[in-house]
């Protein structure tokens, strides 16, 4: 179980971003998480995973706070794949910077061999974004949040990403972040949903 | 957009190919230039009262100058002379800059600080400056070359610095610290590699700044020697004897200047665009 | 009647150090674009669309190759004609949003583009374009840095409305917007296209281009698949011709959220 409790953070001294956020995801579980652009939901997730010092409250894994060095076990999936990997790098080198995923785990996500061998710019946005998504999917990590990553695709390759994490994340038992504004989405994938407005989280029907 | 095989296109109207052949040509040229000078040292010093202010003839291609030296031997001599010392103070700045921008990166304070260096030092007028450190250090190719060194970061810094914060808040490095990377690994891997570029592109343009610079210090009196051919020293020599009608004594040194600068100027530019992912392809 | 037929691009690329070739990005792009549709180009990212809107409006790269034909009016749209129509006649709403001067006011940047079109009274045109898109008083007078991205995709809107151009080429103009601003801007579309003008809108996103589009361009790999009528996209999409769209249709989320078998999906030979 990853438990916010009762976080307070912000950019500037005296506005906060988030104001007194608690949530809980269960091993397992997906969990949608809405609102309107500046509402703070992308803070709330890189939060999560950590990107952020808290002002106030805590975040807790299992009832343990979370490892501060070594890999962290809530991973963030940025919404544009260009900005998660380093250009200059050859995608085997991007792998293999958090773990080296197995062939028959690279064929299920539709990453080739000889794709290893490439850079970064020689893959379309829905290519590479199923890199970052398997890169994170790291032994050890239990958590994912994903921030908006497929309002960029289209129907076809959305549909592919997310039903090969689906497995994935079935098989390991991971909980799931989905950060996004597709409410018809949202309903395929999660069994709760959130909305976070000035701040502050309310339950959805 | 797949890359399928195609047929292999003709090297004709080829930009890369032509910057690559610049630069070979300016190397080779460069090259020749300072095993030549060595050997141009005697008859640049030797004097000749008998051929005092020469026309340029086909003995003397450049003319000769009041005390009847061979003019293309001395300005040979002061461009290798120039390229010495350019080299050498455009790396020394492009370290300083390096230095500098890696502090403004750890903290805040830090950040303060280099960012009032660089804007004071901007801030005075640059000949100033120069004139004041050359002084102070006495003189000499050593004064000349730290004087340079010391006024020509400030610009480059700011390029550097501006990469290092926006890289630092990059998705990708933010990321490979959650895998568990140290920041030794981050600095090493990302942050190095991605400055590489910057500071190559960054020390090929300071490079002509640096030598006309030192061309400038010197032409006013405050830096190498008046008994070394520095082209400043020609330069300053050939203005009392331009309103006498002995242009040559200036327009060959001047014109060697000019175009040692122009080539790393473009050459430098050309490094720039190919190393822009986005104008690198056309 | 804007025309494309049988457009082709290749790009010249670097292989190694120096030897250049061609690497074909748009195969085979034919579609036409008549007065008072909006006209929906859906495909995946990467498979060509925005380098056919910059085909289109003359903007392409130094080292981009064209074959094929495109035809305003019966005439040819070359080089020339372009440069003469482009920012009058022909406006492109960027994707980037990296298109604004970053020195320069808002309002000031729609003035612009309204005096380049060769309207009469540029202010007022600037100041209508800009009310039209919902940016009034304050926020149109900030520079871009200070606008959300949902208000800059609205001043680049209102750039190229305030020239009163009959043709729009709208790249993404709703990417990254929240649902509240990318309907209006969608119904903002809808409403240029009613009001006479063609508007092609190139998007990924099939669902909310059919909420405004009259007529449906599917792209795959630097081909135009086929063009059917909105409403074509219904149910199972027996109505469709071709495989891909057919998939692209059933794998949205209020759909089957289906997987294609690879067959449909696979590469064009």
């Amino acid at each position: 179980m990853l438990e916010a409790h009762d976080i307070t953070l912000g950019y500037r001294p005296g506005v906060s971003v988030l104001r007194g956020v608690s949530l809980q995801l269960a091993a397992g579980e997906w969990l949608g998480l809405s609102g309107a652009s500046g509402s703070g939901k992308s803070t709330l997730g890189r939060a999560l995973a950590g990107h952020h010092t808290l002002r106030s409250g805590s975040l807790q894994l299992d009832g343990a706070p979370l490892p501060r060095h070594g890999l962290h076990p809530v991973q963030w999936l940025p919404q544009v794949p260009e900005l998660a990997v380093n250009p200059r790098w050859r995608i085997g080198r991007i792998l293999a910077e958090a773990w080296t995923p197995d062939a028959a785990l690279r064929q299920r996500f539709g990453i080739g061999d000889d794709w290893l061998e490439r850079y970064p710019h020689e893959l379309s946005g829905g290519e590479l974004q199923r890199v970052a998504v398997l890169r994170s999917l790291a032994p050890g990590v239990r958590y994912l949040i994903a921030d908006e990553i497929s309002s960029m695709l289209d129907a076809i390759t959305q549909a592919e990403l997310w039903q090969t994490l689906a497995e994935v994340a079935e098989q390991r038992d991971l909980g799931v972040l989905v950060i996004g504004h597709d409410r018809a989405l949202l309903k395929r994938l999660c069994q709760r949903r959130l909305w976070l407005e000035n701040g502050q989280l309310c339950a959805e029907a | 957009m797949s890359a399928t095989p195609s047929p292999r296109l003709a090297l004709r109207g080829n930009p890369r190919l032509g910057l690559a052949l610049g630069t070979l040509t300016l190397l080779v040229a460069l090259v020749a230039l300072l095993i030549v000078t060595p050997q141009l040292a005697e008859r640049a010093g030797a004097s000749d009262f008998q051929a005092r202010l020469l026309a340029p003839t086909t003995d003397y291609w450049f003319g000769t100058d009041v005390l009847g030296r061979d003019l293309l031997a001395r300005t040979l001599q002061g461009l290798a002379l120039s390229l010495w010392v350019g080299a050498a103070a455009a790396l020394l700045g492009t370290l300083i800059a390096l230095g500098l921008a890696a502090l403004a990166c750890l903290d805040r304070r830090a950040d303060a600080v280099v960012g009032l260096l660089v804007d004071s030092v901007l801030g005075l007028p640059h000949l100033i400056l120069l004139m004041l450190i050359a002084f102070a250090l006495g003189g000499g190719t050593q004064a000349v070359i730290i004087a340079v060194a010391l006024t020509h970061w400030p610009s480059l810094t700011r390029v550097l610095r501006a990469e290092l914060l926006q890289l630092q808040q990059a998705d990708y490095v933010r990321l490979s610290r959650r895998f568990g990377k140290s920041r030794g690994f981050v600095i090493w891997h990302h942050l190095l590699p991605a400055l590489l570029p910057h500071c190559l592109v960054g020390g090929l343009l300071l490079f002509p700044h640096a030598i006309l610079h030192e061309a400038a210090l010197t032409f006013l009196g405050f830096g190498l020697s008046p008994g070394q051919p520095a082209i400043g020293v020609l330069l300053a020599e050939s203005m009392r004897y331009l309103s006498a009608g002995y242009w040559w004594l200036g327009v060959f040194p001047g014109l060697g200047l000019l175009l040692l600068v122009l080539a790393f100027d473009r050459l430098g530019n050309a490094l720039r665009r190919l190393l822009t992912p986005h104008e690198a392809q056309q | 009647m804007l025309e494309i037929d049988h457009l082709a691009l290749d790009f010249l690329r670097y292989r190694g150090l120096w030897q250049r070739e061609a690497v074909p990005c748009l195969r085979d792009v034919s579609l036409s674009l008549v007065r008072g549709e909006v006209h929906a180009v859906v495909g995946a990212s990467g498979a060509g669309k925005s380098l056919m809107a910059q085909a289109i409006i003359g903007l392409l790269p130094g080292n981009a190759r064209l074959r094929g034909e495109l035809r305003l009016d019966g005439a040819p749209l070359d080089a020339p004609r372009q440069a003469a129509l482009r920012g009058k006649r022909l406006a492109l709403i960027p994707q980037s949003l990296a298109a604004l001067d970053p020195l320069v006011r808002s309002h000031r940047q729609v003035t612009w583009a309204a005096q380049r079109a060769g309207v009469s009274a540029p202010r007022a045109a600037a100041e209508r374009a800009l009310t039209e898109v919902g940016m009034v008083g304050d926020s149109a007078r900030r520079y871009p840095h200070q606008l959300s991205g949902g208000m800059a995709r609205r001043v680049l809107l209102a750039m190229a409305t305030a020239g009163e151009a009959d043709w729009l080429i709208a790249d993404e103009p709703s990417v990254g917007l929240d649902p509240a601003h990318r309907d209006g801007v969608l119904d903002q579309l809808r409403r240029l296209a009613d009001a006479g003008k063609g508007v092609l809108l190139i998007t990924h996103d099939l669902r909310h281009a059919l909420s405004v589009a009259d007529r449906v361009t599917v792209f795959h790999a630097g081909t135009t698949l086929e063009t059917a009528p909105a409403d074509a996209f219904q149910g199972r999409g027996k109505a469709l011709a071709s495989g891909y769209a057919r998939a692209l249709w059933r794998a949205l989320p209020d759909n089957d959220f289906a997987r294609p078998p690879v067959h449909e999906v696979a590469p064009l030979a």
